[in-house]
């Protein structure tokens, strides 16, 4: 347990977005990742004992494997995980006031319009956020339905029986090193059981649950939707986090057995110096609709493809992103539509936004075997460069064997061009004004895919961070 | 009061285009500048509203007691410069709508906001006046719009910012004869004691529906020959070689 006293000299606010604040934590698992660190993990949460064994399984496969550096960027290997808190836990609420916040973080939390409670939340003001009444509320109406809404540590404790049989089967520990990781240490995160038949009016959000270890780095979601379950699920939200972690490695597994639909929405404003990696895929069987709406904004580094494997016939997978990359950022996104049975139909749009120095890397992979008939893709991908030092690359794997199969796949790379912004610049907008409205203008279509709060948030966004990038 | 241009010398690196041009709009009035292809005419319209591709060398462009050269293109326009472009640019996924709301909001102190009822009862009017569908509110700033539809949108956008000074650079260009008429029809309704208006055309076609009170004639950066309305029919009758070779002879 540290002691130190906050120090407010330490908050630093660099960027809009990008602040943090010292922590204090009841259980700290201590520096670095070693098979003590695992146990003590384990202790902690009083995990059963094949859960432990899951995590060691997972440390294992972490360490043997190697740095996907052979595709992925070299800016991997700047993460030196000696150098981290595998566990933290705070049962203890900050000591720290409203009015030690920030002006500049305050006033980005006014322009974002965040509820004045959620901005306490945000930064670190309160430990959790203070939603008892609508928690309550929410809970009682979905555990009437049936619905299991817990912590992974108390799901695969208190229904084994039902979560267990999918822990760990849609991605498993060794998909890659960061599922791997994640499975070693995760904590935190949702697990969701809709019963049969059972359609969830409203979306589940990260919020409603009471647990404050909702923003931790390595958590674990599992959403399983019963036949002819349908639900949608939402997490984070347009706000600028505050971080004391700069690793965050979570691992989100969706099944949606027949006939179901589920429904994850993301969205995210990583601070810059943030390592964001991140594994995501759903099962999705006989008539089953699983899809992700992603926005990721910040981040030094996102790695995040989220995907489909539709098992049964006529599954659906749908992966709609935006990601938005400023200077000092590089979000390498992306969808994997694997098609495993017939008449199985998926859909990729992806856009992304470069700023300044930023990068974004579209990395796409649609998998269609030779046996299988009457599959379709479609993929669209669009980038948009604001300055001349923006960059973006795009590496499509369309990979369909046999003639019975439709895809099309388009790809436009574009700038704002000057003679767009000196055309709205001449009906009086500022260069900002006319950068965020063509910004704006070019993810729109996707944008209707939130949630109406998460797209008044998001446009807002847009408008600050292109404040910051017209000199 | 007035729009007034002095000894404007302006080009692009290596070349002059305008070459010392000198003109001065009143509220009240409208002028035309004809001239034959490449003399300067949609050069002027653009160093006048601070296109970054044009450098200004010499003179001065007052809009009333404002030093327009010292502002940037969008304090221009705030200012009350409007330019009707002649290829208006297409804003992909931002509807005409929002687009021109953006652009009163832009001119309101901060903290203020638009009417939005208000706002548009009076765009439908505007709109009803120009022979504007209602549908062009929600569809993105004139995307997939004919060449006739984009003028009417730039005469739309000038009905609702309200200008002090408006430059229609070519608003004629591309218009069949009815789209034409719509088109000048929004601009007379626009004629004001209080608005200046700088028509820039090739053609005197145009200026049969919206007549100006002054007719220009700029040829090689300049303006040669100035006039009532009579000009343009001299023009239309000798050609623009006739404006050339006055320039010759008084050189």
């Amino acid at each position: 347990m540290t002691t130190e006293t906050p120090d407010i000299s330490d908050i630093r606010a660099d960027s809009v977005g990008d602040f943090r604040f010292p922590e204090q934590h009841k259980f700290d698992a201590g520096m670095g990742l070693s098979e003590k660190t695992v146990d003590y993990i384990s202790d902690v949460k009083n995990d059963d004992k094949w859960v432990r064994d899951f995590r060691k399984h997972g440390l294992k496969t972490f360490l043997e494997k190697p740095m996907p550096t052979h595709w992925a960027t070299k800016d991997l290997e700047n993460i030196h995980f000696d150098q981290f808190r595998y566990y933290l836990s705070d049962g203890q609420k900050p000591k720290r006031s409203w009015d030690d916040v920030p002006d500049d973080i305050k006033r980005t939390f006014d322009r974002l319009g965040i509820p004045e409670q959620e901005r306490k939340f945000l930064a670190g003001v309160e430990a959790q956020y203070d939603s008892e009444a609508a928690y309550s509320n929410v809970k009682k109406v979905v555990e009437e339905q049936g619905v299991i809404f817990l912590n992974s540590s108390e799901a695969l404790q208190k229904h084994p029986e039902i979560f267990r049989k999918w822990f760990g089967k849609v991605i498993p520990t060794g998909d890659n090193k960061f599922s791997a990781l994640n499975s070693a240490v995760f904590s935190g995160g949702s697990f969701i059981y809709i019963p049969p038949g059972v359609k969830v009016k409203h979306p589940l959000q990260a919020y409603f649950r009471i647990n404050s270890e909702q923003f931790g780095q390595f958590e674990r979601t599992l959403i399983i939707a019963d036949e002819g379950a349908e639900v949608m699920y939402m997490e984070g939200c347009t706000a600028p986090k505050f971080e004391t972690a700069t690793l965050h490695s979570a691992v989100v597994e969706l099944v949606a057995l027949k006939g179901a639909k589920i429904q994850y929405v993301t969205v995210q404003n990583w601070s810059s110096n943030v390592f964001n990696l991140v594994t995501k895929r759903g099962l999705a069987m006989e008539d089953a609709e699983v899809k992700w709406i992603d926005c990721n904004i910040g981040s030094r580094l996102t790695m995040k493809y989220p995907g489909v494997i539709m098992k049964g016939k006529r599954a659906r997978g749908e992966v709609i992103s935006i990601a938005l990359a400023n200077t000092g950022q590089h979000q390498d996104t992306g969808a994997k539509m694997v098609h495993a049975a017939d008449e199985t139909t998926s859909n990729i749009i992806s856009k992304s936004i470069s700023i300044g120095k930023g990068r974004a890397t579209y990395r796409g992979l649609v998998h269609i075997p030779k046996h299988l008939k009457g599959c379709k893709n479609n993929t669209e991908c669009d980038a948009l460069l604001i300055n001349s030092s923006s960059r973006t690359d795009t590496y499509p794997a369309i990979n369909v064997r046999g003639n019975q199969h439709a895809t099309q796949h388009e790809a436009s790379v574009s700038q704002v061009s000057a003679e767009q912004i000196f055309y709205m610049q001449q009906r009086g907008l500022s260069e900002a004004e006319a950068m965020s409205l063509s910004v704006n203008g070019f993810i729109n279509d996707l944008v209707r895919e939130f949630p109406m709060e998460y797209s008044v948030e998001l446009k807002r966004l847009i408008d600050l961070e292109m404040e910051g990038s017209v000199g | 009061m007035s729009l007034k241009i002095e000894n404007l010398h302006a080009g692009i690196p290596g070349r002059e285009i305008l070459k010392g041009l000198t003109l001065e709009v009143k509220p009240g009035e409208v002028h035309a500048i004809m001239g034959p292809n490449g003399s300067g005419k949609s050069t002027l319209s653009k160093v006048l509203a601070g296109h970054e591709e044009y450098a200004v060398t010499e003179g001065k462009v007052m809009l009333d007691d404002t030093n327009l050269l010292d502002l940037a293109v969008d304090a221009r326009s705030r200012a009350g410069l409007f330019l009707a472009f002649q290829y208006p640019f297409e804003i992909p996924g931002v509807s005409n709508a929002n687009f021109i709301r953006a652009a009163l909001q832009a001119r309101l102190p901060k903290g203020e906001d638009i009417d939005a009822v208000a706002f548009y009862k009076r765009m439908y009017a505007r709109m009803d006046e120009l022979e504007m569908s209602r549908s062009f509110t929600a569809r993105s700033v004139n995307e997939g719009f004919s060449g006739g539809e984009k003028k009417r949108n730039e005469i739309l956008q000038m009905m609702m910012l309200e200008p002090k000074y408006a430059v229609l650079d070519e608003t004629d260009s591309g218009l069949d004869i009815d789209a034409l008429r719509i088109v000048s029809k929004g601009v007379n309704a626009m004629r004001s004691s209080e608005r200046g208006l700088l028509v820039i055309t090739h053609y005197q076609r145009l200026l049969d529906y919206i007549k100006p009170d002054v007719v220009h004639v700029m040829v090689d950066g300049r303006i040669v020959h100035s006039g009532g309305p009579e000009l343009a029919l001299v023009l239309e009758e000798k050609g623009y070689d006739w404006a050339k070779e006055e320039l010759v002879n008084a050189a």
